[in-house]
């Protein structure tokens, strides 16, 4: 289904963000099927507990786990995992240092509730040392998986969260943590990570996400695209939307409209109806010249621009396979 | 049937000295809380509003250019009532600094200040945030030269951890592991291996070999630094939740008419009742409404499609699309705002219209509040 080459070929850490409400999950989401796509195997992460990745792929909540979620296009498959601080720190305590009964007894004097919830940069560093190990797993020779896609914290916070490395590095001058934070910041910052800010045309999540790439830009991460979500397509044609805004529709010519539409109204009815619809039609066509301009702030940027359609009635599974496609057609994928 | 919200009785009324506007990212939150802030300020009340992170040109219009973590004077709001307007940004590098001076001698203070892990945790990372909030909130109360706070809560990964930051400090506080790891920097060392028997050993040994022994003594330093504090901390972050909880003080959640946002603010809702915190009611922003409700979309669409047939009049066929579209976007909405009455009959509803554009000078905020007060 891939008409053109990706833009990302080389990527193999995605990482999706995006203001509150513009849809980063779902835009997540599509794109780990995208990805899917020609019998590749994807991982889908979700860091913030919030279950997203269930709720859209129907299913029940996920555990500290990897599961099949759904089949990419291509069959590949997707599988997604919902990352949970407290088992990931134990599961790094074991892998990496074999703590054995002291690693136990960490936990039993709250060393591990100290760790994910009080100290609070820890959960990221936890966070973003699960997804490092997902994206440099292999089996046998291979990668365990050709593509992650991290649905991540939003783009007030994402520089923070994928610099919390950087953060660790400064506390730990050497020692095992300074290894391991160097690594995950070696993936971060390097050409096979992307990460890509999902915005709406609307003013604040534009300005958001400006300031989201200068501040990735600003601590080297790698900027991946724009996604713009939620577009829809113009239903007039410009001089009718200019004339709209400026309240120069003429109200005979609607009416007269209104009636070969056969959608009759009788009266003094009508003239309400006509100015109602007007109204509508000059707000559209403020928000159209908005959009305009919010497209030209994104322009402004240089990176590679995705546009997905708004999906009005929520976007379900098949919803979701319609958006990855237009990922694909895109070059996103 | 679900009561209608009326935000001007709660801001009206003299005893309610704070209002905590909550909800999820992305749904209005700061918006809804300066509209607030302002309506009552210009219905005479003395106000400050707190906020966290307001977008760039709201700031601006407010006056808050500077981000420096102290109130200032909102000029421009209309005094004639009586009332005034401060408003303020958190700054959480500079609020952790004052309550570090406030508990501290100045020379622990400058080594708290100095120690590495002090500086990171102070500046940059996530979680500080909402602790901070919840220390500004009790200092501007103490403080008692406003009847009014208005507070907007942090963009949190849940829109709760504020609830909990005076709970996990407790938490914190009480932790064995604290005193272990402070174990070795006290002379009393010894009387905590007596607690802890033979696991201690092995559990220093474990720490020093996951954070590294640089790593341990900076750690180390920096809670027998804080410790002094401790007491002091802990007893204002108890003080800010009973003040949560007291009658004094009503929460509003915002949402917008989406799912994700509704099902946060129902999340919201019955945690705010676990809690035993107040709730006033539910801020609906971005309501879509129309003056032409009597042409369905079902007719306005199949209208659309008479005339797309015969290529005439294609003005009059956009314009009926774009009605079937809303009309259905206002269906959509108020299905939503249905499930979330049904399932919380409780809770005052109140919908804010939506706006053409954002909301970024005074003229829009007393938009917004007018939509806030009596229906």
């Amino acid at each position: 289904m891939a008409s053109r080459e990706s833009d990302w070929e080389g990527v193999r850490l995605h990482v999706v963000t995006g203001k509150g409400g513009t849809g980063k999950t779902t835009v997540a989401a599509a794109l780990a099927l995208a990805l899917a796509g020609q019998g590749r195997r994807t991982l889908l992460v979700e860091v913030e507990n919030r279950q997203g990745i269930a709720q859209l792929f129907d299913s029940p909540p996920l555990p500290y786990e990897e599961r099949k979620v759904a089949v990419g296009p291509g069959g590949g498959d997707v599988m997604a995992l919902a990352v949970d601080p407290e088992a990931a720190l134990l599961e790094y305590l074991e892998m990496f240092y074999r703590l054995g009964r002291a690693g136990r007894a960490l936990r039993r004097i709250g060393a591990i509730d100290f760790a994910t919830t009080i100290a609070p940069g820890m959960r990221d560093v936890l966070l973003t040392g699960k997804v490092y190990e997902a994206v440099r797993r292999r089996v046998g020779a291979a990668p365990a998986y050709d593509a992650v896609v991290l649905d991540a914290p939003p783009t007030g916070r994402i520089t923070r969260f994928l610099g919390v490395n950087a953060e660790v590095a400064g506390l730990a001058k050497v020692g095992p943590i300074r290894g391991q934070a160097d690594a995950i910041m070696g993936l971060l910052t390097s050409p096979q990570t992307a990460v890509h800010v999902v915005t709406l045309l609307e003013e604040m999540p534009v300005q958001e996400t400006v300031d989201a790439v200068a501040d990735l830009r600003g601590a080297g991460l790698p900027v991946g695209g724009i996604v713009v979500n939620g577009v829809r397509s113009p239903l007039l044609k410009q001089a009718d939307l200019t004339a709209a805004a400026r309240g120069r529709l003429d109200p005979a010519v609607l009416t007269a409209g209104l009636e070969a539409a056969g959608v009759a109204v009788r009266g003094g009815r009508v003239e309400r109806l006509v100015d109602s619809l007007l109204a509508e039609t000059a707000e559209h066509a403020a928000r159209v010249a908005l959009e305009k301009s919010e497209r030209r702030t994104l322009r402004a940027l240089d990176r590679p621009t995705y546009e997905l359609p708004l999906v009005a009635e929520g976007v379900d599974l098949g919803g979701l396979y319609a958006l990855a496609e237009h990922l694909c057609r895109q070059g996103a994928a | 049937m679900t009561r209608t919200l009326d935000l001007d009785e709660v801001i009206g009324n003299p005893s309610t000295r704070i209002i905590v506007c909550c909800g999820s990212g992305g749904v209005g939150k700061t918006t809804t809380a300066a509209a607030l802030g302002l309506r009552a300020a210009e219905q005479g009340r003395h106000v400050v509003v707190l906020t966290i992170d307001p977008a760039r040109r709201l700031a601006q219009s407010m006056g808050l250019a500077a981000l420096d973590n102290t109130p200032r004077r909102v000029k421009k709001a209309d005094e004639g009532a009586g009332g005034s307007l401060d408003a303020m940004m958190l700054d959480m590098k500079r609020t952790f600094d004052e309550v570090v001076l406030a508990h501290a001698t100045p020379q622990r203070a400058q080594v708290i200040m100095d120690n590495p892990f002090y500086q990171s945790l102070s500046s940059s990372f996530s979680g500080t945030q909402e602790y901070m909030a919840m220390e500004k909130l009790g200092q501007l109360r103490a403080e008692d030269r406003w009847d009014l706070i208005v507070v907007d809560t942090p963009p949190s990964r849940s829109a709760l951890d504020f609830l909990d930051a005076p709970q996990r400090l407790g938490s914190f506080l009480d932790g064995r592991f604290i005193r272990i790891l402070m174990a070795p920097a006290k002379t009393g060392g010894r009387a905590y291996l007596k607690v802890i028997g033979a696991g201690l050993g092995a559990v220093t040994a474990a720490v020093t070999k996951v954070l590294g022994a640089q790593v341990l003594k900076d750690l180390q330093a920096f809670i027998a630094a804080l410790d002094t504090m401790f007491g002091g901390f802990r007893e204002r972050a108890d003080t800010t939740y009973r003040l949560l909880q007291a009658a004094g003080t009503s929460f509003v959640v915002v949402a917008a008419p989406e799912r994700d946002a509704l099902r946060e603010a129902s999340y919201f809702v019955e945690r705010l009742g676990r809690e035993r915190m107040p709730l006033a009611g539910l801020v609906l922003n971005r309501v879509h409404t129309t003056g032409a409700g009597s042409l369905s979309a079902a007719r306005s669409a199949a209208g659309a499609e008479t005339l797309e047939e015969t290529g005439e009049h294609p003005v009059a066929a956009g314009i009926l699309r774009l009605h079937a579209d809303r009309m259905r976007m206002i269906a959509r909405e108020q299905s939503l705002r249905g499930r979330f009455t049904a399932a919380h009959p409780a809770v005052a509803v109140v919908d804010v219209p939506a706006q053409p554009g954002d909301v970024h000078d005074l003229a829009g905020l007393r938009v917004i509040g007018a939509a806030l007060g009596p229906g």
